[in-house]
C-alpha cells in the first residue's frame, strides 16, 4: 500500500518521458493523472488510520522488512503513524495542486512533469521509510529533481539558487550518513532498521549521544531550516517557480522537522534534554529574526520565504518542549498548517506575477477594487498566516505558546510571542500596499482576475485550513496516541 | 637434490594466453586486410575480449606454475574490471576510426588488448618478479596508445610524459622491491608474509630500511594511482591522449595500480599496519596521502575549463575515496575497494564514452561547448548526468552505494581498533570533499541542461559509442539499485588477500 505511493508517481514518470515532447497536454494530464492515484490513497490512509489505528502508537500499513542488500542488513520497511500519515496526506495534496499550477509552464514540459513526479515519489518515500538506508536514500533522490526544477524553469538567478540548495542540503545530508555508520556499528547486532534504532539508542554511551544527535540536527536543521542556516531558502523560494516553491515550503521544509520526531528526538532522548534550551531558543531566534526580516522585504515571495522561517522556527520551539504532548501536537499541527498556508500564498503570489511580472510590492497598489476575488483570497490566506483565530494557523500556533510555557523558560516564550504581533505587523502591511490605497489604473489596469484553474488549486487549501482552524479535534486524535508515545519515548 | 618441475598448470592461464594470442591476431587481421580493416578490427578486438571473459569463467580459481600465478576471488573480479575497461574503450574508439586512426589501426587495438593482458597477469600473480613484469606489460603498451596522434603536440607530449613518469615510477618500485626483497629473502609474497611477521619486531631495530622501502613502494604505486603528489601527470597525459585511452588510464590502468598495492602492502606487508611499525607503518602514510588527493583533486578540478581535465582531477580524486577502503584494512575494506572500483568502471567509463563521441562530432573538449547539449541530445545529456551524480555518490546510483562501502569499512574500523581512530579524520575528510565534488560534476550538468540556448550539435545515438553510454547507464542504475550479487563476489576478496581482522 505505502509503496504503491512511491511506485505510482515513479510509473507516471516513465509513462512521461515515453510520451512525444510536443504533446504538451498530454503531458501535462498523465501527469496530473499520475498523482491523483497517490492523492486518493494518502487520504484513504489518513482515514483508514483515523478509524482503526489512531488508538496506538504502532506503525500501521507495515511493509516489510524485507532483506534487500543483506549483507550490510539493508532492509526494505516502510511503515506510517500519527506522525506520518498526516504528512502523507499534505505531499498527495499539494502534489496535485502543484501539478495543477504548472500548466502555464510552457517550455521544456516533458522534463519539468517527469522530474516533478520524481520529486513527489521522493519525498512520499522519506515520510514513510522505516530503514535508515532506504530513508537516506529518499531523502537524497528528492535533491535531484529539486536541483533541475528550480535550476532549468527558475528565475533571473536561478543557477546560483539551484546549487546552493544541492550544496546545503548535501553538506547537511553528510553528517546524517556519519552518524547512521556510526548507530550501525555500535548497535549489536548491526541495524540500519529504525524502530529497532529507536528502542536501543537511549542506552547509548552520552557523548555518542550528543554527537550522532549533533549530526543529524545539522542535517535536519539546513532543511527546515533553522537560523543560521537558513540561507538557501530565500534564494531557492524567490528563484523557483510557483509550484516548485509551493513544495519548498509545503513539503521539503517539513521533512527537516519530521526526520527530527522520527528520529534524532525519540532515539537521543538524553542529548534532546540536554539541548532543549538551546533548540527552543533557535527556534525563537528564528521566529523573531524571520519576521524582523520579512518586514524589510520589498519582494513578495521573498517575504513569504523570510514568513517561512518565521514559522518554522515556531516549530523548533515546540521541539524544544520534550515534555510537552501538547506543544509537539503543536508542531505537527504547525507543519502541516505551514504547508497549506504557505502553499497558498506562494501559489497566490504566482498567480500575480504571472499577470504583472513583477513581484514588488512598492508598485502595486487598489488592487482590491480591480481583482476583488483574488484579493479576498489572498487575504483570507495573509490573515491564517498571521494567526487570526479560526484557521490552523491560530490553532497550532496557540497549542504551541501553551505547550511550550509550561515546559520552557518562560521568558524564551514570552518573546517568541512578540512574533505573532510581528507576523501581523508584515503581513497586514502587504496587505495594505498591495490591494489597498489607490489604484493606478494606467499601469495595471490590464490585470485579469484569478482564473478557475487557479481558484481549484486554492479551494482545498482553504477548506483545509478553515477547518483545522474550527475543528481540530479529529486531527488531534489522529495523532493523540502517536504522540503520546513519542514523548514517553523523549522521557527515557 | 631432486630437481622438482613446477606444476604447469596452463587451464588457470587460459584466459591470459589467449588474449595475448588474440592481441597478435588483431594485428595479423589489419596488416592481412593491407591496413583497411576499417571497423572490423574493432570488433574483432572486442570479440576477443568476450571470450576472454567466457574462458575465465570456464577457467575458474585455482594455482599454477608453482604458487606464482594465483586465481582468486580477488583476481578474477580485478580481471573482469580490466576486460570491461579494455572493451568500452575499444567500443568508445569508433569515432577514432573515421578521422584521426586511419592507419595503424591493428596496432592501436592490439596495444590495448596487450596492455590488458598485463593487468591480468599482474592480478594473479603472487610474486614480486613476474608482479613487476606485468606492471610494465600494463604500462608500456600505454605509452604508445597515449602518443598515438603522432601530428598532435598534446598527444606526443602526454606519450613522452608518461614514459618518463612512468620509468620514474618503475624505478622507484623496483627499489622499493629490492629492499623488500632484501629484507625478507624471498619474493614470494606468501612466502614474504611468513618471513617478515616471525621476526617483524626486529624490523624496528633494522632502522630506516623498511621505513625506505614502504616510502619507495607507496610512491611507485602512487604514481600509478595518480595520488598527490605524485599526480602532476595525470590531467595533462588525459588531456592529450586519445580519449579512450585517458578512460582506461583512469579505469583499467587505476585499477591495475590497485590490485598491485593491495598484493604488495596487504598480501606481503599487513604486518607493518600497525602502530609498532612506526615509522615504517604504511596506513597513516597512505591517509595522508589520500587525504590530499580527494582535498586536492576536488578542488583543483573546479577550475578546469576542459572536460578531460576535469576528469582527471576528479579521478584523482575518486582514487583518494578508494583508499580510504584500502588502509581501513579489515574484512569491508578491500571488499569496498573492489566494489568501488566496479561502478567507478560504469560511471567513468560511461562519462569518458559520452566525451569521446561529442569530441569526435564537434572537435571540443571544452566544457563551455556542452551548452545546451540537452535539448539536442536528450540521452547523452541525461546519461553523463546520471554518471557524474553517480561519481559525486547521489543515491541510489551505483557511486553512492560504494562510498557508503567505503566510509562504512572505515567508520568499522576506526570504532574497532583504539589506535585505528585516526580513520574518522579520513572519512571526514572524504565526505567534506565529496560536496565541493558536486559543485564542479553539477556545474557540467549545469551546462547542459540550464541554459535557454540550443546547443548546435546533435550526437549520435545509432553508434557504438552510444552502445557503451548505454551499458555504463544500465550499469550505474542496476549496481545502485540491486548491488547484492557483486557485493557478494567482492566480500570473497580480503580474505583472498590475506586480510587479518584485528
Amino acid at each position: 500500500m505505502l509503496s504503491s505511493l512511491i511506485f505510482i508517481p515513479l510509473a507516471g514518470m516513465i509513462l512521461v518521458m515515453l510520451l512525444p515532447k510536443n504533446a504538451k497536454s498530454a503531458i501535462r494530464w498523465t501527469a496530473v493523472g499520475a498523482s491523483i492515484p497517490p492523492l486518493v490513497l494518502s487520504f484513504w490512509l489518513t482515514y483508514e488510520f483515523f478509524v482503526n489505528h489512531a488508538s496506538s502508537a504502532a506503525m500501521a500499513f507495515v511493509e516489510g522488512p524485507y532483506e534487500w542488500i543483506p549483507l550490510l542488513n539493508v532492509q526494505y520497511y516502510l511503515g506510517a503513524d500519527g506522525i506520518s500519515v498526516p504528512l502523507l496526506a499534505l505531499t498527495g495534496l499539494l502534489s496535485t495542486i502543484s501539478l495543477v499550477a504548472s500548466f502555464g509552464i510552457e517550455n521544456r514540459v516533458k522534463e519539468y512533469f517527469a522530474f516533478f513526479l520524481l520529486l513527489e515519489a521522493g519525498m512520499m518515500g522519506v515520510f514513510v521509510a522505516l530503514d535508515f538506508f532506504l530513508f537516506y536514500i529518499f531523502w537524497e533522490v528528492m535533491l535531484v529533481p529539486m536541483y533541475f526544477l528550480i535550476g532549468i524553469w527558475g528565475g533571473p538567478r536561478k543557477e546560483y539558487a539551484a546549487i546552493k540548495f544541492f550544496l546545503y542540503t548535501l553538506f547537511g545530508s553528510i553528517f546524517m550518513l556519519v552518524a547512521i555508520l556510526i548507530l550501525y556499528f555500535t548497535s549489536e547486532p548491526h541495524t540500519l532498521n529504525m524502530m529497532e534504532l529507536i528502542q536501543s539508542g537511549s542506552a547509548l554511551p552520552h557523548t555518542l549521544q550528543l554527537v550522532c544527535f549533533v549530526f543529524f540536527f545539522i542535517a535536519f536543521a539546513i532543511k527546515v531550516p533553522v537560523w543560521p542556516f537558513h540561507t538557501w531558502l530565500p534564494d531557492a523560494h524567490v528563484e523557483a517557480p510557483t509550484a516548485v516553491s509551493v513544495i519548498l515550503a509545503g513539503v521539503l521544509l517539513k521533512m527537516g522537522t519530521y526526520g527530527m520526531l522520527r528520529i534524532s528526538w525519540p532515539m537521543f532522548p538524553e542529548a534532546v534534554r540536554y539541548f532543549s534550551f538551546w533548540i527552543a531558543l533557535l527556534g525563537v531566534i528564528a521566529i523573531i529574526y524571520g519576521a524582523l526580516v520579512s518586514m524589510a522585504q520589498k519582494d513578495l515571495k521573498k517575504l513569504v520565504a523570510y514568513s517561512s522561517v518565521s514559522h518554522m522556527g515556531y516549530c523548533m520551539l515546540a521541539l524544544g518542549a520534550v515534555t510537552s504532548v501538547q506543544a509537539i501536537t503543536g508542531c505537527m499541527f504547525q507543519m502541516i498548517s505551514h504547508g497549506l498556508i504557505t502553499g497558498a500564498l506562494f501559489l497566490l503570489v504566482g498567480v500575480l506575477y504571472d499577470r504583472a511580472h513583477t513581484r514588488e510590492i512598492a508598485v502595486f497598489g487598489g488592487l482590491g477594487s480591480k481583482l476583488p476575488v483574488y484579493a479576498g483570497i489572498m487575504v483570507f490566506f495573509s490573515m491564517a498566516s498571521l494567526g487570526l483565530p479560526g484557521m490552523s494557523g491560530f490553532v497550532s500556533e496557540f497549542m504551541i505558546f501553551v505547550g511550550s510555557f509550561g515546559a520552557l523558560n518562560k521568558v524564551l516564550v514570552g518573546i517568541a510571542v512578540l512574533g505573532v504581533v510581528l507576523g501581523a505587523a508584515y503581513m497586514l502591511r502587504m496587505v495594505q500596499n498591495v490591494f489597498l490605497g489607490e489604484f493606478n489604473l494606467s499601469k495595471w489596469g490590464g490585470l485579469t482576475e484569478i482564473n478557475l484553474r487557479e481558484v481549484i488549486t486554492v479551494a482545498p487549501l482553504m477548506v483545509f485550513t478553515l477547518w483545522i482552524g474550527l475543528y481540530p479535534k479529529p486531527l488531534n486524535e489522529l495523532m493523540a496516541a502517536t504522540m503520546e508515545h513519542l514523548v514517553t519515548l523523549m522521557a527515557r | 637434490m631432486e630437481f622438482q618441475l613446477p606444476d604447469f598448470d596452463l587451464r588457470v592461464m587460459m584466459p591470459e594466453i589467449f588474449l595475448f594470442l588474440w592481441a597478435l591476431v588483431v594485428i595479423t587481421f589489419d596488416l592481412s586486410t593491407k591496413r583497411r580493416s576499417g571497423a572490423a578490427v574493432a570488433y574483432l578486438a572486442m570479440f576477443g575480449l568476450v571470450i576472454t571473459g567466457i574462458l575465465l569463467a570456464v577457467a575458474g580459481t585455482g594455482a599454477g606454475f608453482g604458487a606464482m600465478f594465483f586465481n582468486d576471488a580477488a583476481s578474477i573480479f580485478f580481471k573482469v574490471i580490466f576486460l570491461g575497461a579494455a572493451f568500452m574503450a575499444i567500443g568508445s574508439s569508433f569515432g577514432l576510426l573515421r578521422q584521426k586512426i586511419q592507419h595503424h589501426r591493428g596496432e592501436f587495438f592490439g596495444l590495448i588488448l596487450l596492455s590488458t593482458v598485463g593487468m591480468m597477469f599482474l592480478a594473479s600473480s603472487n610474486e614480486l618478479l613476474s608482479l613487476y613484469i606485468g606492471l610494465e606489460l600494463t604500462t608500456i603498451p600505454l605509452f604508445v596508445c597515449a602518443a598515438f596522434f603522432k601530428d598532435n603536440r598534446l598527444s606526443v607530449e602526454a606519450g613522452i610524459k608518461y614514459l618518463i613518469i612512468g620509468a620514474f615510477s618503475s624505478a622507484l618500485l623496483l627499489y622499493g622491491l629490492s629492499l623488500l626483497y632484501g629484507l625478507s629473502g624471498t619474493t614470494d609474497l606468501l612466502q614474504m608474509r611468513i618471513n617478515i611477521a616471525t621476526t617483524h619486531l626486529n624490523f624496528r631495530e633494522i632502522g630506516m630500511l623498511p621505513m625506505i622501502s614502504v616510502i619507495m613502494l607507496v610512491a611507485g604505486l602512487g604514481f600509478k594511482l595518480a595520488l598527490p603528489p605524485f599526480h602532476q601527470w595525470a590531467p595533462d597525459v588525459y588531456e592529450g591522449s586519445p580519449t579512450p585511452i585517458a578512460a582506461f588510464l583512469s579505469v583499467g590502468s587505476k585499477a591495475a595500480g590497485l590490485i598491485a598495492f593491495a598484493k604488495i602492502m596487504i598480501n606481503g606487508l599487513q604486518v607493518f599496519y600497525d602502530q609498532v611499525m612506526a615509522p615504517s607503518d604504511w596506513g597513516i602514510l597512505v591517509a595522508v596521502i589520500a587525504s590530499a588527493a580527494m582535498i586536492w583533486g576536488n578542488v583543483a578540478a573546479i577550475r578546469q575549463a576542459n572536460i578531460k581535465r576535469m576528469l582527471a582531477y576528479s579521478s584523482i580524486a575518486q582514487a583518494g575515496y578508494i583508499m580510504i577502503g584500502m588502509v581501513a584494512l579489515n574484512e569491508l575494506g578491500m571488499a569496498a575497494v573492489s566494489f568501488y572500483m566496479f561502478t567507478y568502471l560504469f560511471a567513468n567509463m560511461g562519462a569518458f564514452a559520452v566525451v569521446a563521441i561529442f569530441e569526435d562530432t564537434t572537435g571540443s573538449t571544452q566544457i563551455s561547448s556542452y551548452n545546451g547539449l540537452a535539448k539536442t541530445s536528450p540521452f547523452h545529456a541525461a546519461s553523463m548526468s546520471v554518471f557524474l551524480l553517480s561519481l559525486a555518490g547521489i543515491p541510489p546510483l551505483a557511486g553512492f552505494f560504494a562510498k557508503y562501502y567505503v566510509f562504512a569499512s572505515a567508520i568499522k574500523m576506526a570504532g574497532a581498533a583504539d589506535d585505528k581512530s585516526w580513520l574518522y579524520w579520513l572519512v571526514g575528510v572524504g565526505l567534506l570533499t565529496s560536496v565541493f565534488a558536486l559543485y564542479y560534476y553539477a556545474n557540467i550538468i549545469k551546462t547542459m541542461y540550464f541554459t535557454t540556448d540550443e546547443s548546435p550539435y546533435r550526437l549520435s545515438v545509432a553508434s557504438p559509442g552510444s552502445a557503451m553510454v548505454l551499458i555504463g547507464l544500465i550499469g550505474v542504475l542496476l549496481f545502485g539499485l540491486y548491488p547484492t550479487p557483486i557485493l557478494e563476489f567482492a566480500a570473497g576478496i580480503p580474505e583472498a588477500l590475506g586480510v587479518v581482522v584485528p
